[in-house]
């Protein structure tokens, strides 16, 4: 049976504690990885044959404003199927420059979610086939998942502001 | 039966305006198209099944082809992505057509104040009557449609081929 702690250990010998931040909200192990190393993190889960975490559940993307030069954090999180064990992992980057490699050549699953990562939070997956948006509008010109914008669409002009009591 | 128009009668002959004549026509027998996309669309599957009954308008048929239809019925949240497809359904409309918006997402983007929701089908087709609620009852789509007939029956024949109406379209870029 693979438990948390195997996987910790498998993980810390052969990053040779480049992994950070080991913990297990609701008993799933969670951690940190540099984000060059993402694929090799990715590719070591995916071949190995104990860990066989072969299904990309879900990739996506947070803003953290208040964290400078780590302000966008990636999250895989990943299934093996065989033994039902589920983990996550976060790549963090500096939004000046989000570029992080694409897990389009491990998980096809990865194309549409990198493609509705950049979209909304503009991460731009290096490699992907076909960066481009998906769900939003062509013509948008931001990423709106970042929080950098007040709520409100700012290009309207239908409604006052003193209908709201900000006049 | 609806009323007979203002006219002359005498015997065996009724003389009328032909702008009456094919108002009355056309507001009794409209082919809404239903562009449902949210709740409201229940609401309006309501407002045609038995209880409420749209047939009674003389609007039996509901047209899926816009090619078919005189009524446009925006039902429903458009986001922006989907603005370029009612337009193009409108375009595919032959005249003389009307556009209705029903609740408050297809007037005004209604709750949805935000980056992925047109404010209004208005921005992208005219719009003939707006009918408000989150979502109306049936009663007030039955309203609106009325509306609608009384919009219908009262237009002048020329309207269509005047200055203002061509205006109107080019605002919207259409030609």
């Amino acid at each position: 049976m693979l438990t948390n702690a195997t996987i910790k250990e498998r993980l810390e010998k052969h990053f040779e504690g480049r992994l950070t931040g080991f913990e297990e909200p609701y008993g799933m192990l969670s951690f940190e990885a540099p984000k060059e190393l993402n694929l090799k993190v990715l590719q070591f889960l995916y071949d190995d044959e104990e860990m066989r975490f072969q299904f990309l559940t879900d990739l996506t993307a947070v803003h953290y404003p208040n964290q400078p030069g780590r302000e966008l954090a990636v999250v895989y999180h990943l299934h093996n199927m065989r033994d039902n064990v589920r983990i996550r992992f976060k790549v963090f980057t500096d939004i000046a420059q989000p570029d992080i490699f694409t897990a389009t050549k491990l998980y096809e699953a990865a194309n549409w979610m990198e493609r509705e990562t950049f979209d909304f939070f503009g991460v731009h997956f290096t490699g992907h086939p076909n960066l481009k948006r998906i769900l939003n509008v062509d013509e948008m010109d931001y990423f709106p998942l970042r929080k950098e914008y007040p709520l409100e669409d700012q290009t309207r002009t239908d409604k006052d502001d003193e209908m709201f009591g900000r006049g | 039966m609806v009323d007979m128009p203002d006219g002359y009668t005498g015997e065996g002959f009724f003389a009328t305006k032909l702008s009456d004549v094919v108002g009355l026509a056309r507001k009794n027998s409209l082919w809404p198209l239903p562009f449902a996309t949210s709740c409201c669309g229940i609401e309006f599957m309501a407002t045609m099944a038995s209880h409420y009954d749209l047939a009674r308008f003389g609007a039996e048929r509901l047209g899926f082809s816009p090619r078919q239809c005189d009524l446009l019925m925006v039902i429903g949240t458009i986001a922006k992505k989907m603005g370029p497809i009612v337009k193009q359904v409108y375009l595919q409309m032959a005249e003389p057509r009307w556009v209705m918006a029903v609740g408050a997402c297809a007037s005004s983007g209604g709750i949805f104040d935000s980056y992925s929701v047109l404010q209004g089908i208005d921005q992208v087709v005219p719009v003939d009557v707006y009918v408000p609620g989150c979502p109306p009852r049936p009663e007030g789509i039955l309203d609106g449609f009325m509306r609608i007939q009384d919009l219908v029956g009262q237009e002048s024949v020329r309207r269509r081929s005047g200055e203002r109406y061509k205006e109107l379209m080019q605002s919207y870029g259409i030609e």
